[in-house]
């Protein structure tokens, strides 16, 4: 018997054993292949520095290198994932107000000069608007307002010194955004034919047809990247890309094209894809310009807060797919979402949506308005479903507290500037994070000076709160702070939040490395550590 | 006839005259222009800035000043540089020429080499079941919009044969051109196909039923020579016409063809550089267009003659 029970045991583990072996020998990354995955539609310039989609960045992350990033083996971009990259290591000073890095040696650019101290102040610089050069455009700028000058120690080592502590810096340089640009190239060279350290090199970039990479023989990571090249067709037709994935045409989708109904299409017929669905950290909100009158009255924008459904407005959108949260994305996926319990507190957010339109209606009876004198107003939004899908449930919700809502379509090459000039009354929105911190949150959607604040809210008061959470170097006290600060914008009715959107990303299974965030949708796209298992 | 000719070249050139002024001053007119559209796309305003791209890139001198550099640039050859990939347009246009080209003169041939037979089919067996069944096809022709055909095809194709006829790489050989290329060709070809049947067959009707019809079958003239060598000759006039302007029209079947296949021709080129108010790209393709319909009709004119002994070109 225990002869038998030791025959058995050590059979065990020599199946264990070879099994484990098997298991080590398919993960085992393999050189070679050409990753493909479509480009949904034509990049404006291969300049990351210059985007604010990730049309740009998604395609051109590879090319470049950050000074640390987010590690992509982890399920979330926080913080404490954040791993080196041009940079070996960093160290803060004891007072928090300045950080310095140590560059990794040998580092060289695609055209084969080497990469410097000197490289990270010029990008610096060129995103912070110091330089003689000039970005054409330059989204992220204000990010970076705190930084008050980089500093080169040497060729291998940079101090970046700030006004005041923001452990967050380290979140905001390793975001997607914010690669390294050489000195020796100009901005508008960047633009059609970037020069980086990246994995791989931009071979080939056709307007309208094919963006074509190639792997960097001289990359500074031993043995990195494994592919021979990444192929993004631009393919502008979902449902061509889709059936493309599905024909096996491509490896890999768009990130976060896959919307909850063309991922059930995808499981009934590529049943082995492998999808990540879930938030991509970019949130559909109300917004409404409160110096326009009747909207500079609070009591209009509180009942409109106060009507909104949002469980109706994610069954219908989302299948119920997405999240209901406040400004920061909701938890477990986000990092800084108020806890539910404190979010029911909140106006329009109280489960009983008929107790909340009742009160609405009473705030809208109280000036004047009701049954017989309705208020007509103009809802604008972007030409694009997921501008107008929502757009239209608001304009149903809206009826509810005697606002007539007519929409207005408006062309998304116009959009944007409509919206930046405060052009509207009430608008339906989509906002984007690259990343799950406060700071690129609140500084720019909220702060008074940010030219992406479209509602003209602003509180100075909050703002000094907005400074002081960004230096809390404490995560508990921070994000106690946070949540305050979040139920602050949600009661002022800053930019009501209605939901934080889900979709997601396929790849067939022989893509192997590639994993993306939770948590934001942005900076995945190095590519350096994907192989294709076939 | 010269004179003829030389009368028709002026008006050709008002014709394109006229067009170069409609474009530029509609483009003009569309809200928004790729400076607008350049920072909306970062999601900021600083008229500082814009002020200066609109500098760099010329839009804010006065616009008679802008037509004459457009115009004159073009009498030199130079269509001056694509504002977003910020490369001469006239080597982002020139690539594609050829591809939009190749389709369109494949969906042509398509659209002639199926409706002219069926056309004349449907007429000579009038009332028949196969009129009947050619009907039928024509106006299914005629009501399904090419995009959805093209999605019906791509997803029969995956269905059915696990590949999918979408444009990926320049094709080598003329078997692989044809590959690729037959299938949107045929999407967008269908349309026409249907129209030059109808067109085939009601010409064809009506031809059959002349006296020197009658006159040619009374004198013992065979039926495939009375039906194709008198009767179609003389059906074919307007058909040539149709011919003619469907090759115009090819132009917009063809933008959502080159979108559903993702070819990557001058029509899906065009929406994308009016989307970006790409103007250099806009009205230099927007010239190149017209002048391809100007001169297709030119041809049908010239066509008219040949076909028909009596139309006689004088001065």
């Amino acid at each position: 018997m225990q002869r038998h029970t030791r025959l058995v045991f050590a059979s065990t583990l020599l199946l264990a054993g070879i099994a484990a072996g098997a298991i080590a020998q398919a993960q085992e990354p393999k050189r070679g292949g050409v990753l493909r995955m479509y480009q949904r539609d034509n990049p404006p310039s291969a300049s990351i520095h210059e985007g604010a989609t990730f049309s740009v960045n998604a395609p051109f992350m590879s090319v470049y290198n950050n000074l640390v990033r987010y590690d992509t083996t982890k399920a979330e971009d926080t913080l404490d994932t954040v791993i080196p990259d041009l940079a070996t290591k960093w160290s803060w000073s004891a007072d928090n107000k300045a950080l310095t890095f140590t560059l990794a040696p040998g580092v060289k650019w695609h055209d084969g000069k080497p990469f410097t101290s000197a490289d990270v102040k010029c990008t610096m610089d060129l995103v912070q608007g110091k330089a003689q050069d000039r970005l054409r455009t330059n989204p992220r700028k204000s990010l970076y307002d705190n930084v008050l000058e980089v500093v080169p120690n040497g060729p291998l080592e940079v101090t970046f010194k700030l006004g005041r502590p923001q452990p967050s810096l380290l979140a905001l340089l390793a975001s997607g955004y914010s690669p390294m640009y050489p000195c020796h190239v100009s901005a508008a060279q960047m633009r059609t034919n970037p020069i980086g350290t990246g994995p791989f090199k931009l071979a080939e970039f056709k307007q309208n047809e094919i963006i074509r990479l190639v792997r960097n023989p001289d990359y500074f990571k031993p043995g990195r990247p494994y592919l021979d090249g990444i192929e993004l067709p631009i393919i502008t037709n979902r449902s061509t890309a889709m059936l493309a994935f599905i024909a096996g045409k491509l490896d890999l989708t768009f990130p976060t094209e896959v919307t909850q109904q063309v991922y059930k299409d995808l499981m009934a017929q590529v049943p082995n894809a492998v999808c990540h669905m879930g938030p991509v950290n970019v949130s559909t909100n109300l917004i409404v310009n409160r110096d326009k009158p009747p909207f500079d009255n609070a009591d209009l924008r509180r009942a409109m807060a106060l009507t909104l459904d949002r469980k109706a407005f994610n069954t219908i959108i989302a299948e119920g797919q997405a999240k209901i949260g406040t400004t920061m994305l909701p938890k477990p996926e986000g990092d800084w979402g108020m806890p539910e319990a404190m979010m029911q507190t909140i106006v329009g957010y109280g489960p009983d949506v008929a107790k909340n339109r009742a009160e609405a209606r009473k705030l809208m009876e109280k000036n004047g308005y009701g049954p017989d004198k309705r208020l007509a107003v103009k809802i604008s939004t972007r030409n694009i479903a997921a501008y107008r899908d929502p757009a239209v449930i608001l304009i149903d919700h809206l009826k509810e507290i005697y606002i007539d809502g007519e929409l207005d379509i408006v062309e998304t090459g116009v959009w944007f500037g409509k919206v930046a000039r405060k052009d509207y009354s009430v608008g339906l929105n989509l906002t984007g994070n690259s990343i799950d911190d406060p700071d690129q949150s609140f500084f720019e959607n909220y702060s008074c000076n940010s030219q992406r604040n479209v509602t003209g809210y602003c509180n100075p008061e909050l703002e000094k709160q907005f400074v002081a959470q960004s230096q809390e170097t404490d995560i508990v006290k921070r994000r106690a702070m946070v949540w305050e600060i979040d139920r602050q914008l949600q009661e002022d009715v800053a930019r009501p939040i209605i939901l934080h959107n889900s979709s997601g990303t396929c790849w067939h299974p022989e893509v192997v490395g590639f994993r993306p965030a939770r948590n934001s949708s942005y900076n995945r796209y190095r590519f350096e550590n994907v192989w294709l298992n076939r | 006839m010269g004179a003829y000719l030389v009368r028709r070249f002026g008006l050709m050139l008002l014709t394109l005259f006229g067009i170069s002024v409609i474009i530029f001053a509609l483009l003009r007119i569309v809200p928004g222009n790729i400076v607008d559209i350049l920072f909306d796309s970062a999601g900021m305003v600083d008229p500082a800035e814009k002020a200066r791209i609109a500098r760099d890139l010329g839009i804010d001198l006065p616009l008679p000043q802008q037509y004459v550099a457009w115009v004159s640039g073009i009498a030199r050859g130079d269509l001056g540089f694509s504002y977003v990939s910020e490369k001469p347009a006239l080597a982002e246009i020139l690539p594609r020429i050829p591809i939009t080209a190749k389709l369109a003169g494949l969906a042509l041939t398509f659209s002639v080499l199926i409706g002219v037979p069926l056309g004349v089919i449907s007429a000579v067996r009038q009332n028949s079941w196969i009129d009947y069944a050619l009907r039928v096809l024509s106006l299914s022709g005629l009501s399904l919009p090419s995009f959805w055909l093209g999605l019906l095809i791509l997803t029969a194709f995956v269905t059915w044969t696990d590949s999918m006829p979408i444009y990926s790489d320049r094709p080598e050989s003329l078997w692989d051109t044809l590959l690729l290329y037959s299938v949107p060709a045929a999407a967008v070809g269908f349309r026409s196909s249907a129209l030059v049947m109808r067109l085939t067959r009601s010409s064809m009707l009506e031809v059959l039923r002349q006296d020197y019809i009658r006159t040619a079958r009374a004198k013992g003239a065979s039926r495939q020579s009375v039906n194709y060598r008198h009767a179609l000759r003389n059906a074919l006039l307007p058909v040539v016409t149709v011919i003619g302007i469907e090759a115009a029209f090819l132009i917009g079947g063809l933008i959502v063809t080159e979108t559903v296949f993702n070819i990557p021709g001058v029509a899906r080129f065009l929406v994308e550089a009016i989307r970006a108010r790409d103007y250099p790209i806009v009205q230099n393709l927007v010239m190149l267009i017209a002048v391809v319909v100007v001169l297709v009709n030119f041809i049908v004119d010239m066509l008219y003659a040949a076909l028909d002994p009596r139309i006689k070109y004088s001065g």
